[in-house]
């Protein structure tokens, strides 16, 4: 069946439900409410989520906004915390103590401090384990939680609190980690980095492919944020658009090792197009900085021509 | 008829898990509690236990791992020592919080630094107030039947919180004892199944673990964790009680040995306690009214009863196998000088460090601890309560 967005909102729960706190114009709940719509229905899912902006405001006792089983023990410890749970499943299941016909998919939520840097030793564990569960990583770019300080995913030269944009140093100094590739090299059935572009249908497509993979599967989405970016609420699904069509944020998919590119722009922009609209770029656009755009530019242009390189090769690989 | 056997600490804490069969164990290797997981994960090998083991990369993610496995409705299991708790520590909170009740055999060394891989108490000190019930084990007798009384405390209803299962790392992990094991089926029988009222993979009935709780609740529901702590110990008891009707062996708080007409008293817990029962008994021999006080359970502390044991006591000395970097006294000394204060009994009390990092602890050191006490029971005075046994140019 065809991908129909109108179709699956008005049929499938959304299960990230309404009353949620966060604040408008925040990339991270339509993003994990398509990503729970990706759920087959009759399916319980157990949600593990890490401490962060999306767990203070969505699970508020007495109130949850969560309408499966939901669990949050710590920041850095979702992975851990999802395998347990999981382990728990394949041990009752096997002896008989849970339903046979009922199954139960293991979806991990964490931003990108609690999974690039304090959480990246506990989702490298557990994938490595191998459990059968998804980890979502919603790449906000900064801990935004605690007010905007820099993480590993903060990209290079953006103003943040801990990387303040000064006279002597011009934002955070140096360039994003890469945790796809970090999570592609685990060798997982299924790794993919996506976004809510136009009609969710990469990001639901890769949620679907991803909870129903057998085995460790991961998923990088990219979760604009409108406090430590600095761009209108209303500017959310433009954002993610500039982030897709300036190679700044490249959709992919990793299957098997395989990689292919789900979206590549008709024409790919300059990057200034996606760093204007943002606060946490200004200082790149006054007069003698230029050479931070040229960088910036750079570096995007090497990872975009990377990973071209690399879907051309692990599929000549395959094909032999 | 019970079996016989001759077993480390270790393995006989493997085995009371092997015949306790918990659906999940994570774990990760330490010194000297290594040996549990590795005894376990042969069991779950050969296809002896249903468990499902998962082999964490950090103590961390095992405490993670298990309230997940534990929220999730499984019973869950780990085991650590040392630095391995102290890397849990965040997590042990959060498991008591959620009121899971996990249960963790803790076999005891010292907390780094420096670093040292022997015996003391200091790592289960540095969880004596975060809502794990922690019970205190003499020898590898005492740590199998601790263990298979742990869940049927732990997962009473009126309490609903972990337990660790303490013994001496090395002294009694590693030394291979007689010991009197139940069979498997008596375990199973007595143990029972786990059947928690909510749990993350209940699909009829979802729920949320672990949320944000703000000013309106968060003190309500410590209150709870404080008042299921002083409800462990009714249950406690009335386990115990099953217990010496299955197997003869009996428990309560406190192993009161020769008190009843002591008057030097000595006040310690797990292996050292065997030590100075030798003592005790070479003291009678010779007219001396000496007796020990062996604290089995010292989470929850039982103040009143222990004020209650020592009050016809004329001089008593707490032995703390891990000190109290407070200049007021080491953990037990202060538990204990606070329970008599409280309940308004006053005898001389004095404090002794001693044993840090896997120093041995002699008979010869325990005669001169009672031969200190009966110098105070005599002049009544204490000059210094904050010493040390064993420690160089101390003597």
């Amino acid at each position: 069946m065809a991908y129909n967005v109108k179709e699956i909102v008005a049929k499938k729960p959304a299960i990230f439900e309404s009353g949620h706190r966060m604040c408008a114009g925040c990339g991270a709940p339509p993003v994990a409410r398509m990503i729970m719509r990706a759920l087959k229905e009759g399916d319980h899912a157990v949600v593990a989520n890490a401490t962060g902006c999306m767990e203070v405001s969505s699970c508020i006792y007495p109130y949850t906004s969560w309408s499966c089983s939901y669990i949050h023990t710590a920041f850095e410890c979702t992975a851990a915390t999802c395998s347990g749970a999981e382990a728990a499943y394949k041990s009752m299941k096997r002896q008989g103590k849970l339903p046979k016909d009922k199954n139960t998919k293991f979806i991990a939520f964490g931003g990108d401090g609690g999974t690039y840097d304090i959480g990246i030793q506990s989702l490298s564990g557990a994938m490595e384990r191998g459990h059968d569960m998804t980890y979502v990583c919603y790449d906000n770019g900064a801990y935004m939680n605690t007010g905007i300080q820099r993480s590993s995913a903060t990209p290079h030269f953006a103003d943040t609190t801990t990387s303040p944009a000064g006279k002597v140093v011009p934002g955070k100094m140096q360039e994003r980690k890469d945790l796809t590739e970090i999570m592609a090299s685990h060798h997982l059935p299924y790794v993919a980095q996506t976004l809510a572009l136009a009609n969710f249908k990469d990001l639901y497509e890769k949620a679907e492919k991803a909870i129903y993979t057998e085995g460790p599967t991961f998923l990088n989405v990219l979760a604009p944020c409108p406090r430590g970016w600095g761009y209108p609420t209303d500017m959310l699904m433009p954002i993610n658009k500039l982030a897709a069509d300036t190679c700044y944020w490249p959709l992919y998919e990793v299957v098997d090792g395989k990689y292919k590119i789900t979206y590549k722009p008709a024409k790919k922009l300059p990057i200034e197009e996606f760093l204007r609209p943002q606060k946490r770029f200004k200082h790149m656009f006054l007069p003698g900085n230029e050479w931070m755009i040229e960088e910036f530019q750079k570096e995007v242009d090497r990872r975009w021509e990377e990973l071209l390189a690399l879907e051309k090769i692990t599929n000549q690989i395959e094909n032999k | 008829m019970s079996i016989r056997e001759r077993l480390s600490g270790n393995e006989a804490s493997a085995i009371a898990m092997k015949q306790i069969n918990p659906d999940v164990v994570a774990a990760f290797p330490i010194t000297p509690s290594t040996e549990i997981p590795q005894y376990f994960s042969t069991f779950v090998s050969n296809g002896s236990v249903d468990t499902e083991f998962v082999a964490v990369e950090s103590e961390h993610s095992a405490m993670s791992a298990c309230i997940g496995a534990e929220a999730a409705g499984a019973r869950a299991m780990t085991a650590t020592s040392s630095n391995g708790l102290a890397l849990m520590w965040e997590m042990i909170h959060i498991a008591a919080s959620s009121r899971l009740p996990i249960v963790m055999p803790l076999v005891n060394r010292t907390i780094s630094g420096p670093i040292n891989i022997h015996n003391d108490h200091s790592d289960a000190m540095g969880i004596r107030d975060s809502g794990w019930i922690q019970l205190f084990s003499e020898n590898n007798q005492e740590a199998y039947d601790n263990l298979i009384m742990a869940h049927r405390i732990a997962e009473n209803k009126d309490v609903m919180l972990p337990l660790a299962v303490c013994q001496d790392g090395f002294i009694t992990s590693h030394a291979i004892e007689n010991i009197e094991l139940l069979e498997d089926d008596k375990v199973k029988e007595f143990v029972g199944t786990y059947n928690p009222e909510h749990y993350l993979l209940d699909a009829n009935n979802p729920m949320a673990v672990g949320p944000l709780d703000l000013q309106p609740f968060f003190f309500e529901h410590k209150h709870q964790e404080a008042v299921a702590m002083n409800n462990a110990k009714r249950v406690i008891l009335e386990v115990a009680k099953e217990f010496e009707k299955l197997t003869g062996r009996k428990y309560g708080f406190f192993e009161e040995y020769k008190m009843n007409d002591a008057e030097l008293v000595i006040v310690c817990m797990n292996s050292t306690a065997g030590t100075t029962k030798d003592v005790v008994d070479k003291l009678r021999e010779q007219n001396i009214k000496a007796g020990l006080l062996k604290i089995r359970v010292y989470r929850p502390f039982p103040a009143e009863e222990i004020a209650k044991a020592l009050s016809n006591a004329k001089a008593i000395a707490v032995l703390d196998k891990a000190t109290g970097l407070n200049a007021c006294g080491a953990p037990l000394f202060t538990d204990i000088t606070s329970a008599m204060f409280v309940n308004k009994t006053f005898v001389p009390t004095v404090n002794y460090v001693y044993g840090l990092g896997g120093r041995d602890t002699t008979s010869k050191q325990i005669e001169k601890v009672y031969s200190d006490l009966a110098q105070i029971a005599k002049t009544g005075i204490v000059d210094n309560p904050y010493r040390n046994f064993g420690l160089r140019g101390d003597e």
